[in-house]
């Protein structure tokens, strides 16, 4: 399953809220499902992958200012 | 009552050595004049400045007339990317460089890709080291002109495989230009170079003197309008004092710089092992072993690295950061994002021959407090 179940709109927000807002729906999801985050700050491109990394979630993709998130864990 | 300061960014500017002080304070009064004149004055200040650069010269390994002193480290780094590209057009017009380079490398680039070059970046792995395997192909391309490499990353402390990177240059027939601003005056200075550049203000002396390092025999053009002094490479009378000031602190840095390895390196390795210990959620980047002595670089999850830098200015802390809300651009470390690892929330120290362990234990003690209460505002805490 990669197409997302929800969007979450972080777009005009900087870095670390992009993520800290990831960190705090992705746990109310269902294992297995995918969250789409919205954001167009630069460092979200290289944060959101490190956030999945740190808590065993898996990035799916990046797409132009979105990035696709698998709940693993 | 304030607490007492604590100044851990020798990376940008270390701290003036006593004797770069001493040295130049003597200067003032003696090397005012112009050392391409013809009188007794200018005697003088010539007689300081061949004595500077034989110094210089001596503490690196290379011959004096390989050696000018520049206005800057930028100027240096400029100078060597610009004049390596330009005395190498016959053979192409491509730029090789690492992903992790210092920005005043990457600006040059800029300006060469403005005038109708190429630039081919290679990446870095996770540790922020280059990937050699890339280089060996991206030097091996045709049209490549010059490749540029930093000694070791000013941002994460990695030190990169110069030696192995230069031989896959030299097979090629590739001159290499090596940034060694962050291991000049600390470290071995690697070799295989054609082109060298180092900056006064990292190992403790004054701002405003860079050092250019052209190889006999190394295809080099000056990129700037003719100028005769410091062999038509610079343009510009040099800050005599400065460079006077910058030549004798390099001899005593690099005569100390052993044993301040010695002491620094554990004191690094101790912020490494305590702030992954003792802060939750803290990622501490690059090369755990194969790294500079006195510096580390650390990410911490959910805060923001100009609150971070505020927080810790206002207990007394001077340190850098690579995210993105420090920078004018907001875009986060280009060192950083090449790495793939967190950049918000980013931490770089970096010591110097002051710092004491009193100091770093005081930063340790203080750090994992600082950084639950800024989690406690934001309202991140437990996520």
């Amino acid at each position: 399953m990669t197409e997302p179940v929800e969007v979450l709109d972080c777009r005009g927000q900087r870095c670390p809220l992009p993520v800290i807002a990831l960190a705090r729906r992705l746990p109310d999801l269902p294992v297995g499902a995918v969250l789409r985050v919205l954001a167009d700050d630069p460092a979200a491109a290289v944060d959101i992958p490190a956030w999945c990394r740190m808590r065993d979630q898996d990035f799916l993709a990046a797409h132009p200012d979105a990035y696709d998130v698998r709940r693993a864990t | 009552m304030s607490p007492s300061p604590v100044y851990l960014d020798a990376a940008t500017a270390a701290p003036l050595h006593p004797v770069a002080r001493q040295a130049l304070l003597a200067a003032l009064d003696d090397g005012w004049a112009d050392p391409g004149k013809l009188y007794t004055q200018a005697r003088r200040a010539r007689q300081l400045l061949d004595a500077a650069r034989e110094a210089t010269a001596a503490t690196l390994g290379v011959r004096t007339d390989e050696l000018s002193f520049t206005p800057s480290g930028t100027t240096a780094a400029h100078s060597a990317v610009l004049g390596g590209l330009a005395g190498r057009r016959r053979a192409g017009a491509v730029l090789v460089h690492s992903a992790i380079e210092h920005s005043a490398v990457l600006h040059a680039a800029e300006r060469h890709l403005t005038g109708g070059g190429t630039a081919t970046p290679v990446p870095v792995d996770r540790l922020g080291r280059l990937d050699l395997t890339a280089w060996a192909a991206a030097v091996r391309a045709p049209g490549v002109a010059l490749a540029a490499l930093i000694a070791a990353s000013h941002e994460v402390g990695t030190v990169q495989p110069v030696a192995a990177a230069a031989e896959l240059c030299a097979g090629a027939g590739v001159p290499l230009y090596v940034d060694a601003a962050q291991v000049v005056g600390r470290t071995a200075v690697p070799q295989g170079w054609s082109v060298l550049t180092a900056s006064a203000h990292k190992w403790g002396g004054p701002p405003g003197v860079g050092l250019l390092v052209v190889r006999k025999g190394a295809r080099w053009e000056s990129p700037w309008p003719a100028d005769e002094r410091e062999s038509g490479r610079t343009p510009g009378v040099l800050n005599l004092p400065a460079v006077v000031a910058a030549a004798a602190s390099l001899r005593a840095a690099a005569a100390d710089a052993a044993a301040e390895a010695a002491r620094l390196t554990p004191l690094v390795d101790r912020i490494r092992a305590r702030v992954a210990a003792e802060v939750p959620d803290v990622e501490v980047v690059g090369d755990p072993v194969d790294r500079l002595p006195h510096l580390v670089t650390f990410s911490c999850l959910y805060v923001d690295g100009e609150v971070l830098l505020h927080a810790l200015d206002r207990r007394g802390f001077a340190v850098s950061s690579g995210s993105s809300c420090t920078s004018s651009t907001l875009r986060p470390s280009h060192v950083l994002e090449a790495m793939g690892v967190l950049s918000h929330g980013n931490v770089r120290v970096s010591l110097h021959r002051e710092t004491t362990e009193a100091d770093v234990e005081r930063f340790l003690a203080e750090l994992p407090g600082i950084v639950a209460d800024l989690r406690a505002e934001a309202g991140v805490v437990g996520l």
